[in-house]
């Protein structure tokens, strides 16, 4: 933490979110100074000094902080400091593929039926933290909390549309084939495997879920890179997934630098798709050229509308057909 | 005296091949800007069969303006209307069918057996096919008015030439898009003739463009700003290439390349159909098939007797002359490809895998592989993990269900699979798991235009054949 | 393991070495019912493929010579009478009246009471008596019945028997019963000077309904001592087709590869022209290989059949092609 950004601030944005719902955001800063409700100053009473969350990565299923130790100063859309978030290194990257891996045949096994529970479980928790998500998202896109609120309730809303999806995409991307000959031929839809996504960055919560959920819903594990300057409702939507029953290691997040963290991911001879919505320009076309050494699946940033309906193209573009011959006779 | 067949070559006199030939753009042959020519051989009597043009940046840039004239009035004809052409090309591939097999078989090297039963009837049974989407494209699943993606600029491999030409111009053209294409430098004359086949159908001029060349050719196209589409078929070190090259543009790009597919047979598979399907996944068109079953992966309990089966069945393999009709197994197709499976096959031998072919007579000129069988092979060899392209099979064994699976997923490539066992659960099992496009249980190498085609991992993405085929040319 | 005839002293000892797989019900079973499966589909396309092969001059020339030798020349009706068995006898030993050269039939297949008849007119020529026997075609009559009517072909002069299997036994499971019932014809067919009529035995595959059935059938028999074994009786709308010659072709091979002991095939029924004929002998060529390839191990149940091999003989030899008034009607 700079003393740049203590003195630049009257106080920091996390006491203003304070007051909500849980109390785990209440309180000052730790600047000491006088808060700006103005309850505080009318009783007199010393005030209560807030706990701060120590934002972390999600690997695995657990919270490690970045291998390398370091951080960086994440603020609101005024430059306030909110919090200091985990700087993710190409070692961090590595570890959330080994993990995103070791998830994946449990999750791609997993029912299409059992998948969708837990994509609607992630809705249902996300749903009784919404006031802390909003105040996250407001705090970190500059919104009222008004528009926040509508943000984070798009977002609940994703995560119901797409759990939903888990056992229909198959019937909508699959086919039976009339082949020229006696066989039974099907086609289904499987996952690509382990994708990595790059967040968004115009949109750090409504984008991130709507790149997140279509990977996962259908049987891919992610490991999913935060948008660079608001990463802190990706941080702790990834406290919502630990406790919606989704196996660790299915969505990971790393919080950091697409510099830093983009390239190992692209370049990663494990990792199946990247999703480049996070990225643009030179960037996103050398990530790209990297992810043409193993033939990644790679889906182009796209200037997407994160409010808009979003159709099926996402789920679709981590699937895999597989096509299965079987003769038929006596 | 013994029943020995005697002879019986297809007649060649059906096809009529011109000395030498241009390229084709906007409905009309033209030479080539540099004048370049190249000359293409059959393979199995290194007999030039003519010359043909090797097309520069200049001339591939003429073609994808040909393209982008044919365009707009091609995407706005009514699908019902596109649908005739095709089903035009369709019917004139049916009656031309002899003549093209015979050039496909000169200029490949392939049996005249399997051109004539099964490249040539696939090729008109994809333009079929893919007809009769042009005009239901609304109910494809891709949106109530789906759009073509524009010019789309294809590159075909030499081991089904027309077959691959169709895979790549059917579905295009039905979804209003204009191609060049371009087919592999070794065997440019089907897609020439095809030119021809174009004229008699009347297709509107620049639809179809072909140019000819080597590979030069193939990255003019690829880097040709105009083009909206790539389409290629080939090796998956090209495929890396070409995915690195349209990196940051808009164009659109799938790829179908290279594999090293698993044959897996239980214990309790029908041992002569296994065998066959041995047979066919891996010395079908000489062993150049991306999705050839090249590892067969056999369960110990039945290893012996499989493999003695399958060395009986070899050894009836009829290696020789491709325009014979009793041929099986025809040329390789180059001298470059001849000299590639040595080697690959040679490694095999210096990493201790046990070589053993049939006996056969290999004719003197041309480029000639016997049927290869290696067993004693790990996952650790070089011929159980690299593309061979060849006539050449890797025999491994295994234990358990999970081991076959384990050992047929261990690879970059993920196009094709078999599995052999009467046991309906363990053939879902075993699909299931096996990470390949195509799983053929108890047959293999079936192929059929409603049938999506395709690699998972490096063995590329997006799908020929089928609804899914669509995709590649639609603006989704 | 030295190949041993089937019809020679020693197959029954190395059929003794299969003893304990025939001892019982269950023991066949168990031994039928765990030989390799067959996909019918991938039979079908082989025998196809085979199909295709291209017969061609010299090749040609000797396969019709071949399959002329190999042909039961055949008359299996109500109205028979000897006059038309002593007709079919005189073309079996001069098929061509207007070329010697044109070989002679293997043999002549009757009913039990024209057997004295055929054998008469065939004393000395080469050309074999063939007599289908118990209760032929359906196999519908109690074992002394068939092993009379056996007895009596046999004392009669016929050199070789042609026997049904009962259907129903075999599709019920009664395997034991089925093969004892083999057995006993089989010692039937003995003469008093110690030598047998050869016995081919018929399955009639039309029935057996799978390809499955015709594999255990084809092992059933040869384990119970038949020396040939044959496809159909003629008598029914199905019989022989190539794949379930070539699958009979099969059993024949891994018999002989299992025990040493050469089997004889012969497809009958339904197989009319030249162009038929020479596809068998290419299944044969390809499958059991070139030993079957004579009269001794390969036959063909035919009537038709001689006419057009003899007129497609004849279009070789003269580059015309022949007619029907070209050859003899009897």
């Amino acid at each position: 933490m700079s003393e740049k950004s203590r003195k630049g601030a009257r106080t920091s944005s996390r006491d203003r979110a304070a007051g909500g719902n849980g109390g785990d955001r209440a309180g000052t800063g730790r600047t000491g100074r006088t808060s700006s409700d103005d309850k505080a100053g009318k009783t007199a009473v010393p005030e209560r000094v807030s706990v701060f969350k120590t934002y972390k990565l999600f690997i695995g299923g657990k919270f490690p902080r970045s291998e390398s130790g370091r951080v960086y100063e994440v603020t609101d859309s005024k430059g306030t400091w909110l919090a200091n978030a985990p700087l993710g290194s190409r070692k961090d990257a590595r570890d959330a593929v080994v993990a995103a891996r070791k998830a994946f045949p449990g999750w791609s096994g997993a029912t299409a039926y059992n998948r969708g529970q837990i994509l609607y479980r992630v809705a249902e928790m996300l749903q009784g933290r919404a006031d802390q998500f909003a105040a996250e998202v407001a705090d970190a896109e500059g919104l009222s909390r008004a528009k926040a609120a509508a943000v984070v309730d798009a977002a609940v809303d994703r995560w119901v549309w797409y759990a939903g999806w888990s056992d229909k995409v198959a019937q909508v991307a699959g086919s039976a084939n009339p082949v020229a000959g006696p066989y039974f031929n099907l086609s289904v839809p499987e996952p690509t495997g382990v994708v990595a996504v790059l967040a968004p960055q115009d949109s750090s919560f409504l984008g991130l879920v709507s790149v997140v959920a279509p990977v996962v819903v259908t049987g891919n594990t992610a490991v999913v890179l935060a948008a660079e300057s608001a990463p802190l409702p990706a941080l702790s939507l990834a406290e919502v997934l630990a406790t919606s029953d989704l196996p660790g290691g299915v969505v990971n997040v790393l919080s950091g630098r697409v510099a830093e963290v983009g390239p190992p991911l692209a370049g990663h001879q494990d990792v199946n798709a990247i999703d480049l919505a996070g990225a643009a320009g030179q960037r996103a076309a050398e990530l790209e050229a990297a992810a043409a050494e193993n033939l990644k699946r790679v889906l182009r940033p796209a200037g997407t509308d994160w409010t808009a309906d979003p159709g099926p193209d996402r789920m679709l573009a981590f699937l895999e057909t597989k096509t299965v011959w079987h003769p038929i006779g006596v | 005296m013994a029943f020995e067949y005697a002879p019986a070559p297809q007649s060649r006199a059906i096809v009529d091949i011109a000395p030498s030939y241009g390229l084709f753009i906007d409905g009309e042959f033209v030479e080539g800007t540099s004048g370049e020519l190249r000359k293409t051989i059959s393979p199995a009597s290194e007999e030039v069969l003519a010359e043909y043009t090797q097309a520069g940046a200049e001339d591939v840039d003429r073609a994808v303006r040909a393209a982008r004239r044919a365009f707009p009035a091609w995407s706005a004809l009514p699908g019902a209307e596109r649908a005739k052409y095709l089903f035009r090309i369709a019917r004139i591939v049916q009656e031309r069918s002899r003549e093209l097999a015979v050039l496909e078989t000169l200029d490949n090297g392939k049996p005249i057996r399997e051109t004539r039963d099964f490249d040539l009837p696939t090729v008109a049974a994809h333009f079929f096919y893919y007809a009769g989407w042009a005009d239901k494209l609304p109910y494809a699943g891709f949106g109530p008015d789906p759009r073509p993606l524009g010019v789309a600029g294809q590159i075909i491999p030499w081991n089904f030439p027309l077959m691959m030409l169709a895979w790549k111009i059917a579905p295009a053209l039905a979804t209003g898009n204009t191609v060049v294409l371009k087919p592999a430098e070794t065997t440019p004359l089907s897609a020439l003739f095809f030119a021809d086949v174009c004229r008699q159908a009347g297709l509107p001029r620049g639809v179809v463009n072909i140019v000819t060349g080597d590979g030069a050719t193939g990255r003019a196209l690829v880097e040709h700003p105009d083009i909206n589409k790539i389409a290629f078929t080939g090796s998956t070190a090209v495929g890396k290439g070409i995915a690195r090259a349209v990196a940051g543009t808009d164009r659109r790009l799938s790829l179908e390349l290279g594999g090293k597919a698993a044959n897996v047979v239980f214990d309790d598979a029908p041992i002569d159909q296994a065998v066959e399907g041995i047979v066919t996944g891996i010395f079908f068109n000489q062993g150049h098939v991306c999705c050839a079953g090249s590892r067969l992966l056999v369960q110990e309990s039945v290893a012996e007797e499989v493999l003695e089966s399958l060395k009986r069945r070899m050894a009836t393999l009829r290696v020789g002359d491709p325009l014979d009709k009793n041929t099986d197994i025809g040329a390789i197709n180059s001298a470059e490809q001849l000299a590639r499976i040595r080697a690959l096959a040679d490694t095999g031998e210096a990493e201790g895998a046990e070589r053993w072919s049939p006996a056969c007579e290999l004719p003197g000129s041309g480029f000639w592989f016997a049927p290869t069988l290696f067993t004693g092979v790990t996952q650790a060899h070089r011929i159980a993990r690299e593309e061979i392209f060849g006539p050449v099979l890797s025999v491994l064994t295994f234990r358990t269900p999970a081991e076959a699976v384990e050992k047929a997923n261990n690879t970059p490539y993920g196009l094709s699979a078999g599995v052999w066992t009467e046991k309906g659960s363990r053939i879902l099992w075993m699909a299931d798991r096996l990470r390949a496009g195509v799983v053929w249980a108890n047959t293999f190498n079936r192929f059929d235009p409603s049938s999506p085609f395709g690699g998972y991992k490096e063995s590329g993405y997006g799908r020929e054949g089928g609804r899914h085929g669509l995709e590649a040319y639609l603006d989704v | 393991m030295p190949t041993v005839p089937a019809y020679g002293p020693d197959a029954a000892g190395r059929l003794a070495e299969m003893a304990d797989v025939t001892a019982s019900d269950s023991a066949l079973r168990r031994f039928l019912h765990g030989l390799p499966g067959v996909d019918a589909v991938g039979l079908q396309a082989r025998a196809a493929a085979l199909g295709t092969r291209s017969i061609k001059t010299s090749a040609k020339a000797y396969a019709l010579d071949l399959a002329i030798s190999m042909i039961d020349l055949t008359t299996l009706e109500g109205a028979d009478t000897p006059g038309k068995v002593r007709a079919l006898s005189a073309k079996g030993v001069r098929p061509d009246p207007t070329d010697p050269t044109a070989p002679s039939v293997a043999a002549i297949c009757v009913y039990p009471d024209m057997v004295p008849v055929a054998r008469k007119a065939l004393d000395g020529t080469g050309v074999k008596v063939a007599s289908v026997a118990t209760a032929f075609p359906s196999g519908r009559a109690g074992l002394p019945v068939k092993l009379a009517d056996t007895a009596e072909a046999v004392s009669a002069g016929a050199d070789e028997i042609d026997m049904v299997i009962d259907r129903g036994a075999f599709l019920a499971g009664r395997y034991r019963e089925v093969f004892e019932t083999i057995e006993a014809v089989k010692a039937a067919c003995r003469r008093p000077d110690g030598t047998s009529a050869h016995l081919k035995v018929i399955f009639e595959t039309g029935e057996l309904s799978t390809y499955d059935n015709v594999r255990r059938a084809s092992w059933l028999a040869m384990l119970a001592g038949a020396d040939f074994i044959k496809t159909s009786t003629g008598k029914v709308a199905v019989n022989a087709t190539p794949p379930v010659t070539l699958l009979m072709l099969e059993a024949v091979r891994d018999f002989h590869a299992a025990t040493g002991v050469r089997v004889g095939l012969k497809p009958a029924g339904g197989i009319r022209t030249a162009k038929d004929a020479i596809k068998y002998l290419v299944l044969v060529n390809e499958t059991a290989g070139e030993a079957w390839l004579t009269a001794d191990w390969f036959r063909f149940g035919a009537s038709s059949l001689l006419n057009d091999l003899l007129m497609q003989r004849q279009k070789l030899s003269t580059g015309r092609y022949s007619g029907p008034d070209y050859v003899t009607v009897d």
